[in-house]
């Protein structure tokens, strides 16, 4: 947090606690000012009372306004900055994590939890503080004893209470977690798998089943309202007794009926900020959870280094030599992603956009099914402003200034690569063991091989998203360490596995690609991937990416092919690009395909042979060493996974 | 308050209960504090002597007492209602069943269900409680501020209305802006998920750093915004509290007054000034929980928004008949079936029969409505117009689940639970035993579940994500064997995302499977097309094509001819793409002879023929599955696939081959028919 927000944040806090200095004033002054008349004092003594009552009764309202005011402004701000770290954090390539999109979204929920931290508690607690503070000082001045008196219940009830509520709520959220995503499990059987449960009339059970985990969730809610129960009572108990205490003392003492009525009306004003702390307690358990993974987030290592200073970009042509390289995944990985974003994509979507949508106060619905695509896309600022030419940047070879700044923080989700490892934890077999390979300007080779042969690690590594454990990658003899990866990206990129589709109109979708390239550019790039026809039936402008579901995963396979053809990289990666494709689709897309990369220097990762006949040379993959390679008629000559594969694949279309 | 969660409430009878101690136990509490005040008063006046301090205390005590059951109870009532609604939900869910279902959004049902309900908590535990305190405390207050001191009662009895009719006013003029800015605000939360989940493809294309500074901007921008509204938004808080401590300087100003003339004893004047704040707090406190249980209305709106929702019931049929037992026939109707919310119909006037044991392969384009059909034949969905019947019986009269229980169904993405390998292959048949599970995971050719860390009892990841694609569809085929009684085998496209060789092993399980069954397999992958005895083509809801395919009709059992004639009426197309369907459905049943026809018939309809002919066969493989066919039925056969998929058509009558004389013309006459 920077200084401004710092001193936004103290406005923020001073008008809280003017606000809570105000209503323990007014009541002060009007215990005074009755106890004193009831003396039956010339009206002149009573004058200061009756314009302090006034007085403080105006601005108690005015402050509690520009707290709440300036609060928000610096919630919002904080949040905005905790977003943008995070944003920073996952720039550079991330190590593969376990959760997928859910992780995500949980991610972008817990921003919230900062916004939560300043509003919900911090500026509480620094207002309580104050006004308790005050609350001793009128104590000290009238009679010391009582503030001391004061100042045990103020503890109690302000700091012991929330340090219990927050230690309870800590506990019981490891206990209802478990509870709570057992029934989210539960419910997720019952609606995405209704097809099968009901074909095969097992949903009673699986009913009964949500059923259950829903009855044990609830009886450890009930057991936990306890706790929120308890902190109510003890709230109160002590607010009450002290207030005794301090009326007992004051009379025992002989202070008069001014003194006491004072001292008794303060303390008992005092409690007012300070009793909800407990409630801040039980949110702060949560909150601290949130910024925790969070931190975690940002300080997690990227999955390669950056040069220190990177080399300057190698101008075309460009020929790319892999030699022995050996990558090998963090160990412990339980994933096996062969499947697309469509199928955990739209389910794992969802709820977090449910959730921010049930926030307002109403018409979540229309929130759903409109939102999202407008806002995101601004004035059309989002995918498609003014980007830095990154031609510029390729050029002198420097990354953007904040590169530095960011490259040695996060890691986070990032599924390219992972379907090659396709089973749990079996870890140590390198993903790539020993590969070689050159790609001379113009050549075409195929990598094929069955899954979790290291196909999409090796284009993985050729962009620079996976750090090689030996064995080295050249462009025009530079090493690949030697540049920054976002210049090798410039060079080596295309189809990526999983590719995205924002929630924004089809040409900003296709425009991120090629900011400043011209409409004829994006017609052509979309005539190229046989796209042209999809497009002029939906139209440029229409809102895409609800979550995808408005784009089948030809369209989509399609579109990606579109945006690689568009940014036109020096060398083309295309991983599966007939993935997810029914045959006919498939075996067209493939054949537009190996048409239009003809001359163009691709690396081609398919599980497809047909039409392989055309590239230049075939790479077979297995366990992560090249078992086989050649030209395709050379190939199918000699007995291998290759034939088996080709044969297979004649045997099933024919 | 909301109608219908009131409703809920009140017809659960220990929500009820609790509701109702909550609320006692609140109001209670509001009521003690006006004894505390009268007390304290008294104390302080002097009126009553220290020993009243111990009655202070005691009645602090009881409030203590009370605060904790209004929590417990509060409590109890919410974990009640969630529970109540999450019941009615889930049950309505499952009658919802897979066909209605896909009209909402799946994941928004998880979170709802899930998550979502617990918004209601604050409208449970905070709103209620407090509108029930707002309604007695603040009257129980005046009257007490009346009987005491007339001159305050009246002041109070004049601004306390203004904290509502302010309140509301300043709510109304800024509903609309709030509620737009907090759209917004979810808005722009939807823009960072979204930038954030497509990072990856922003990298690729070097735009992930350009996209913080939009980020920037547009939190920036949104900030600016949402500040010009809080503005105003929070100025309803600032009337409020305005109303609340002016009202004290104007109870306390006089009052000090009439104590200096002497016409006021101290203790009126104190308990006035302990009371009057207690008159506007509860109705201040019910305007803050309001807004905090916003959340949780929006939750209830939605919950009953899908239980009350529009589709019609499930219509409860009387006597349902029993479905028969063996391989039935099945026939469609003139079949319409319309999905609400979307234009065109999914199916329209389909009509066709299958015939016991005849194993048909449903082809065409995505999103043709093929696996509407499988819907339809599963009960799922039910036709807009016209009927399905099973052996003759309408399905809407026959026991639903009777008839699903002889089904083996494979959806086009199965969903695996989140239990162990073998309780997945066993869902529908409880009881199998450990060796019939293994024995279907075998057929299934799911041989790597011995490979898994505890073989079939592993349990599987949410969602079964510890898996492969080709892994997920063999656990879901094995599922199917592990039905042996069914005699329908209905299966979404099990091949389609599978490489090669596992689609070699899946082909061959599927052939065992619908041995004896009538089958009904959505295939785009020839291998899987071979399998069948008819191919069905289905275009924009509507059948395009019908080919049998007499050689492996000849295979199926002896029956064939009765069923598959039997379509002519119907007419295999459409009745709107095909005027002349009665005439070419008896036609091509005759297969070969059709296949040398089909010129002549394409004539009659020649652009749909030209595509069949065309695109059922990827033609571009034909030549080369004419080199290398012999090959690999004798060489490389990846196990029986070849052999399943093959032999027939080595059984094909020669002269069939020779009155084509091309091999290649033949297999795509066969295939398209025409």
């Amino acid at each position: 947090m920077n200084r401004r927000m710092g001193t936004r944040l103290v406005w923020a806090v001073l008008a809280g606690a003017a606000a809570d200095l105000a209503g323990l004033g007014l009541i002060a002054a009007a215990a005074w000012l009755i106890t004193r008349a009831a003396q039956q004092p010339p009206l002149a003594a009573l004058s200061v009372a009756i314009v302090a009552t006034r007085a403080f009764a105006t601005s108690k309202g005015v402050f509690r306004y520009a707290e709440r005011l300036t609060g928000h402004d610096v919630a919002l701000r904080a949040q905005a900055s905790t977003r943008e770290r995070l944003y920073h954090a996952l720039i550079p390539p991330q190590q593969p994590r376990h959760g997928g999109a859910d992780l995500l979204s949980r991610m972008v929920d817990d921003t919230e939890a900062v916004q939560d931290l300043l509003v919900r508690c911090l500026l509480p607690a620094a207002a309580a503080a104050t006004a308790g503070l005050a609350a001793v000082v009128i104590g000290l001045a009238v009679l010391p004893v009582t503030a001391l008196v004061l100042v045990a219940g103020l503890v109690l009830a302000g700091v012991v209470l929330p340090a219990g509520t927050a230690a309870a709520a800590r506990r019981w959220s490891a206990r209802i977690a478990p509870a709570r995503a057992a029934l989210a499990g539960r419910v997720a059987d019952l609606v995405h798998g209704s097809a099968d449960l009901a074909a095969y009339g097992a949903d009673e059970e699986a009913l009964a089943k949500a059923l259950a985990a829903d009855e044990s969730l609830a009886a450890l809610e009930r057991r936990q309202a306890r706790v929120h129960a308890a902190a109510l009572a003890g709230g109160t108990l002590i607010q009450g007794l002290t207030v005794a205490a301090v009326v007992l003392l004051a009379q025992g003492a002989g202070a008069g009926s001014v003194a006491t009525a004072v001292l008794a009306l303060t303390a008992l004003v005092s409690f007012e900020p300070v009793l909800p702390l407990a409630a801040a307690g039980e949110r702060l358990a949560g909150i601290m959870a949130a910024l925790r993974r969070l931190r975690d987030v940002r300080s997690a290592a990227p999955a390669v280094a950056e040069p220190a200073t990177p080399a300057p970009l190698p101008g075309s042509p460009l020929t790319v030599e892999i030699a022995d390289l050996v990558v090998r995944h963090p160990s412990g990985r339980e994933v096996a992603l062969s499947d697309t974003v469509h199928d955990s994509g739209d389910e794992v979507r969802s709820p977090a956009v449910a959730r921010s949508g049930a926030r307002p106060a109403a018409g979540s619905d229309t929130l759903h099914a409109g939102g999202h695509g407008s806002a995101l896309n601004g004035d059309g600022r989002v995918l498609n402003g003014d980007r830095p030419a990154r031609h510029d940047a390729a050029g002198d070879g420097t990354a953007p200034p904040t590169t530095t700044a960011h490259a040695t923080a996060g890691r986070a989700v990032e599924r390219s690569g992972a379907a090659d490892q396709t089973r749990g934890g079996v870890p140590a077999r390198p993903a790539l063991d020993g590969v070689s390979l050159t790609l001379t300007p113009g050549k075409r080779v195929a990598i094929i091989g069955p899954s979790g042969a290291g196909k999409s690690t090796l284009l993985a590594a050729l962009m620079r998203l996976v750090e090689p454990e030996s064995g080295h990658i050249r462009v025009n003899g530079t090493d690949l360490r030697d540049l920054a990866g976002d210049d090798v990206r410039t060079l080596m990129t295309g189809l990526t596995q999983d590719p995205y589709i924002f929630r924004a109109t089809l040409r900003d979708n296709l425009r991120l690609a090629g900011p400043e390239a011209g409409d004829e550019a994006i017609e052509r790039a979309v005539r190229e991937a046989r796209l042209d026809g999809w497009v002029e039936r939906t139209g440029w402008d229409t809102e895409l990416g609800e979550d995808g579901r408005t784009v089948s995963g030809g369209q989509l396979q399609r579109l990606a092919l579109a945006r690689a053809l568009l940014y036109d990289p020096p060398v083309l990666l295309l991983d599966e690009p007939a993935e997810a494709l029914d045959e006919e689709t498939a075996d067209r897309l493939m054949a537009d395909l190996l048409d239009v990369t003809r001359d163009r220097t691709t690396l081609l990762v398919t599980h497809r042979l047909k039409g392989l006949e055309g590239v230049d040379e075939v790479v077979v993959l297995e366990e992560g060493r090249v078992v086989q390679r050649g030209r395709h008629d050379e190939l199918v000559a000699v007995p291998g996974y290759y034939r088996d594969l080709w044969e297979s694949e004649v045997l099933t279309r024919r | 308050m909301h109608k219908d969660l009131l409703r809920l409430m009140r017809a659960e009878r220990s929500v009820r209960r609790h509701l109702a101690v909550t609320m006692v136990a609140a109001v209670l509490a509001g009521l003690l504090v006006l004894v505390q005040a009268e007390l304290l008063a008294g104390v302080l006046s002097g009126r009553f002597t220290a020993a009243a301090l111990g009655a202070l205390a005691a009645v602090v005590g009881v409030r203590a007492l009370l605060a904790w059951t209004q929590g417990v109870f509060a409590g109890r009532t919410a974990t009640g209602v969630k529970s109540a609604l999450r019941h009615r939900l889930l049950g309505r869910l499952r009658d919802l069943g897979p066909g209605r279902l896909t009209a909402h959004r799946s994941g928004e049902l998880v979170t709802l269900t899930g998550r979502g309900l617990d918004g209601l908590d604050a409208y449970l535990t905070g709103y209620l409680p407090s509108i029930a305190v707002a309604g007695v405390v603040p009257l129980a207050v005046l009257v007490r501020l009346f009987a005491a001191d007339l001159g305050s009662a009246v002041i109070v009895l004049i601004t306390l209305p203004l904290i509502p009719v302010f309140g509301a006013l300043v709510g109304m003029t800024t509903k609309a802006v709030t509620e737009r800015q907090f759209r917004a605000l979810s808005r722009l939360g939807g823009h960072f998920l979204d930038v954030v989940r497509g990072l990856p493809t922003l990298r690729a294309f070097g735009r992930a750093r350009y996209q913080a500074g939009v980020i920037e901007q547009i939190a920036d921008a949104h900030r600016s915004a949402t500040m010009r509204t809080l503005r105003v938004a929070f100025l309803s808080s600032l009337v409020l509290e305005l109303c609340a401590s002016l009202s004290l300087a104007l109870v306390a100003v006089p009052i000090g007054l009439r104590l200096l003339g002497g016409s006021l004893d101290l203790t009126t004047a104190l308990l006035v000034l302990l009371l009057a704040p207690e008159a506007y707090l509860p109705l201040r406190a019910m305007g803050t929980r309001f807004h905090a249980s916003m959340e949780g209305v929006a939750a209830a709106d939605a919950a009953f928004a899908v239980l009350d929702g529009s589709e019609s019931e499930p219509v409860r049929r009387p006597a349902p008949a029993v479905p028969p037992a063996g391989a039935p026939e099945i026939r469609l109707e003139n079949v319409t079936v319309r999905y609400p919310g979307r234009d065109g119909a999914a199916l329209e006037n389909v009509s066709l029969t299958i015939g016991p044991r005849e194993r048909v392969a449903l082809v065409g384009e995505s999103g043709g409505g093929k696996s509407t059909l499988l819907h339809l034949i599963l009960g799922f969905v039910e036709p807009s117009e016209g009927r399905v019947l099973v052996d003759g019986t309408d399905l809407r009269e026959l026991d639903l689940e009777g008839w699903r229980a002889r089904l083996a169904f494979v959806a086009q993405r199965p969903h695996l639970f989140a239990t162990s390998v073998a309780g997945n292959i066993r869902l529908g048949s409880p009881s199998a035993t450990l060796d019939e599970v293994r024995r279907a995971a075998a057929a299934a050719h799911a041989d790597f579940v011995d490979g898994l860390p505890q073989g079939f009892d592993t349990v599987l990841g949410e969602r079964g994500t510890n898996l492969s694609a080709g892994q997920r569809q063999r656990i879901a085929l094995a599922r199917a064997f592990c039905r042996p009684g069914a005699s329908v085998l209905l299966l979404d496209e099990p091949t389609a995302r599978l490489d090669g060789r596992s689609e070699a092993a899946v082909v061959a399980a599927t052939a065992g499977l619908a041995q004896d069954r009538t089958a009904v397999i959505v295939a785009h992958r020839p291998a899987m097309i071979d399998l069948a005895d008819r191919v069905i083509r289905v275009h924009e809801g509507r059948v395009v094509s019908d080919t049998v395919r007499r050689d492996r009709a000849s295979g199926a059992a002896g029956d064939d001819n009765s069923p598959t004639t039997a379509t002519g009426p119907a007419g295999p197309t459409g009745s709107g793409s095909g005027d002349s369907a009665g005439s070419e459905g008896s036609g091509h049943s005759i297969g070969s002879a059709s296949a040398a026809g089909s010129g002549g018939a394409a004539g009659a309809r020649p652009s749909t023929t030209a595509d069949a002919a065309a695109d059922a066969l990827p033609s571009t493989t034909a030549g080369a599955g004419a080199d290398a066919r012999p090959g690999s039925t004798e060489g490389t056969a990846p196990g029986s696939a070849a052999g399943a998929a093959v032999n027939p058509r080595s059984e094909r009558p020669d002269g069939d081959l020779a009155s084509e004389g091309d091999a290649a013309r033949a297999r795509s006459g066969e295939r398209s028919g025409r």
